[in-house]
């Protein structure tokens, strides 16, 4: 009788992952389209899956790849019309393995250093390995060569597929690049959000604002799978998170005393803002460039009010007049804008500068989380509220780096600045006026760079979602988003069907900039032993900067 | 090789080729059986047999049945003691592999035996040893025989018992006939449902 080998490994159900375990030789290939190994005897495909790390051994390279089909494949092409006895496990177990047999793709992607450890890192993988070259599952060090340690300061995500293994990221090189979170509804985006940005706060890479549309980030979020809270960023870290409201009373219901309540004047607000809301407040395009003349006539600082006070006053049709607009359109204009003006949040004129404000936290290295409270659910709210402020702080990073460049000031601390539904402010019409828009496309010149988490990434301009650095995909279901989310990559099609095989919660296929091939992660668990790690590790940096503090 | 016993001598080469040979039994009957492995002294050649066949001596004397007034079928032996010596039985061996130099390779000898080499059945011991590589398959399997699956599926059934683990040797067997059969399944099928256990 055929025995599998003890030793493999797959009698446990799980694969090992101190020893690679050995998984069957190549026997074709190409660069293109990866090389095929066929798999020994005693290895059954099913316990292969897409997405597996790989290493190939061959004469004289190792090349690491991730698994991108599994198939069967057979040495008679006439053995799927022979009858043979399925019930009698003697045949069936010869047959396996030798003459029926399980195939894998393999992408190699990398060519990994000779001696492990050694100075020179991977390199991306030009060739691939020659025939009968051996193929091993990946070993704990092989992902931590490709991948970093968590020793050499790389945050934990999760683990790689059918691995105990930490898979690190860099988060040093995420931030220096946008960064896409997608996935349809309720797979786990929220989590994956709160992990990163949890990340990036322990490691003061970057400072973040987060314009957080459903209050989960700041103070604590729900997990509606469990039915229980969990911890939010202000929780967890304390000082270094500051939170702004736009509606107290939400955030004093909720337990929440909040360090600002944010108040926007109608001085703030810009042609451009409402040029950006055309879609939200149903506006046609006369009625919003009709702000444009209202500018014109009544200055920067006053148009929205004086237009306003002309609407009250009755002397619309004379202003339509004077203005040479349609006086329909300016009406429509007025009624839309006299209702969002409504806003708790909105007065008539504010001289607290919030955007200010917020600079002036973020320099302190600390951390932003704005609560839309009760209006995260207006859409209008939201995107005038998040467009208006990072126009502003964008503005003053832009000052401050070409001072620094002009040797007058220091350079800015790197910012990320985290948005929701963000297909709503980079959808293809909108993108080039948003200053969003031009943050994705200006990249890192300004040190400030987004975090877009979206459920319709195909609604997201494609110039932008090119400049989206590292991407988080969890389970995308819509033929148009998966295309979304994989333009521009290499290897998008052998990506495709690894992410439309995603499980539903708590996976993610995560690729670009900051990682050297694309994972599925299985997401690490956010809950009690997270906040742990986090916490522990807080205390022990914050004594020691004290400590330096005192004795500097 | 060590003297072989005399009470496994079963015959001697009448004919021979460069891939098998006859040879004819001393006892009436007392041919090994099909799939059995034999082996010949001087040179040391190795062999399955794969057929057995009974036969008059003088071909121009058909054998007549005898026993139509006869009890049993031993009182037909007893009533003609002729029969014994009109009567013989030869068996056809595939050549397996032979010794050289104290090195069995599995697969056809420089020279086949010389006629009136003894024909020795193989102990159990011998059968182990031999059968530890199964390359003579591939030489049974394309040996031409019209029924080649059958002496295949009888050496490894008499082979099995031979070994300490069964398991291991069928898995072998099972194995090397997978790789010498991968673009013929049936066939394959059909030797592998011959050796299920």
């Amino acid at each position: 009788m055929i025995q599998p080998n003890e030793n493999n490994g797959l009698s446990h159900g799980r694969i090992a992952t101190i020893e690679g375990m050995a998984l069957g030789m190549v026997i074709e290939g190409s660069v293109a389209n990866g090389v095929e190994v066929r798999l020994d005897p005693g290895v059954s495909v099913e316990q292969i899956k897409v997405g597996t790390f790989v290493t190939l051994q061959g004469t004289n390279n190792r090349f690491f790849g991730v698994v991108t089909d599994v198939g069967l494949g057979s040495t008679d092409p006439r053995m799927k019309f022979t009858p043979l006895p399925a019930d009698d496990p003697f045949v069936i177990q010869a047959l396996q393995g030798t003459v029926a047999f399980g195939t894998i793709s393999v992408l190699p992607q990398l060519t990994l250093p000779d001696v492990l450890g050694d100075e020179q890192g991977p390199t991306a993988a030009k060739s691939i390995p020659s025939h009968f070259s051996r193929a091993f599952t990946a070993s704990q060090e092989d992902v931590e060569t490709v991948f970093g340690s968590e020793e050499d300061g790389n945050f934990w995500i999760g683990s790689p597929l059918d691995m105990e293994t930490k898979l690190c990221l860099d988060l040093g090189e995420l931030v220096k690049r946008s960064i896409g979170v997608f996935g349809k509804s309720g797979t786990g985006k929220t989590f994956l959000t709160r992990l990163l940005l949890a990340g990036i706060l322990q490691s003061g890479q970057a400072s973040s604002l987060i314009f957080d549309m459903h209050s989960e980030y700041g103070w604590q979020g729900q997990d509606t799978d469990k039915g229980v809270t969990v911890k939010g960023l202000k929780q967890l870290f304390g000082s270094k998170v500051s939170t702004f409201t736009l509606d107290e009373e939400h955030s004093r219901r909720r337990g929440l005393s909040t360090d600002e309540t944010v108040h926007l004047g109608f001085n703030h607000i810009e042609p451009e803002d409402v040029e950006l809301l055309r879609e939200s407040l149903n506006l046609s395009e006369v009625a919003a460039s009709a702000a444009y003349n209202l500018r014109e006539k009544f200055g920067e600082d006053n148009w929205l009010k004086d237009f306003l006070d002309a609407g009250k006053n009755g002397s619309l049709l004379e202003l339509a007049e004077e203005l040479q607009v349609n006086a329909g359109a300016l009406r429509a204009l007025y009624n839309r804008m006299g209702r969002f003006t409504r806003h708790g949040f909105m007065v008539e004129h504010s001289r607290v500068d919030t955007a200010a404000q917020m600079i002036e936290h973020l320099e302190r290295g600390q951390h932003v989380v704005l609560e839309f409270g009760r209006y995260g659910d207006d859409e209008a709210a939201y995107i005038l509220v998040s467009n208006l402020l990072t126009r502003r702080i964008h503005r003053k990073y832009v000052e401050a780096k070409e001072s620094a460049m002009g040797g007058a000031g220091k350079e800015p601390r790197p910012l990320v600045i985290v948005i929701e539904e963000a297909h709503k402010f980079l959808n293809s019409a909108v993108a080039s006026q948003t200053i969003f828009g031009i943050i994705a496309r200006e990249l890192r010149k300004y040190n400030v760079t987004l975090m877009v988490i979206d459920q319709r990434p195909s609604g997201i301009d494609s110039e932008v979602l090119s400049q989206v650095g590292t991407r988080f995909s969890c389970l995308l279901d819509n033929e148009r988003d998966i295309d979304a989310v994989l333009s521009g990559t290499s290897g998008g099609r052998a990506l495709r069907s690894v992410l439309s095989r995603l499980e539903a919660k708590q996976q993610a296929l995560v690729f670009g900039h900051a990682l050297p091939l694309p994972v599925v992660v299985r997401i690490r668990e956010y809950g009690p032993t997270f906040y742990e790690t986090i916490q522990g590790n807080e205390t022990e940096e914050e004594k020691k900067r004290k400590v330096d503090e005192l004795f500097a | 090789m060590t003297a072989p016993s005399m009470d496994r001598r079963v015959g001697e080469v009448v004919e021979s080729t460069s891939t098998s040979f006859v040879a004819q039994c001393y006892q009436l009957e007392g041919a090994p059986a099909l799939g059995g492995l034999v082996r010949t002294d001087s040179p040391d050649i190795y062999g399955v047999v794969g057929s057995v066949t009974t036969e008059p001596l003088d071909s121009a004397r058909p054998v007549l049945a005898r026993g139509q007034d006869a009890d049993s079928e031993e009182d037909v032996i007893r009533d003609n003691p002729q029969l014994a010596r009109l009567l013989t039985s030869r068996f056809e061996v595939y050549i397996a592999g032979h010794v050289d130099d104290g090195v069995t390779h599995q697969y056809l000898p420089p020279r086949p035996p010389r006629v009136h080499s003894f024909v020795y059945a193989c102990d159990s011991e011998e059968i182990s040893n031999f059968t530890t590589s199964l390359d003579l398959l591939r030489l049974l399997l394309n040996s031409g025989a019209s029924h080649s699956d059958e002496i295949v599926g009888a050496c490894i059934r008499q082979a099995v018992s031979s070994h300490d683990r069964p398991d291991d040797f069928l898995a072998l067997a099972c194995r090397t006939l997978a790789v010498e059969l991968s673009a013929d399944v049936a066939r394959l099928n059909s030797i592998l449902r011959r050796i299920s256990p």
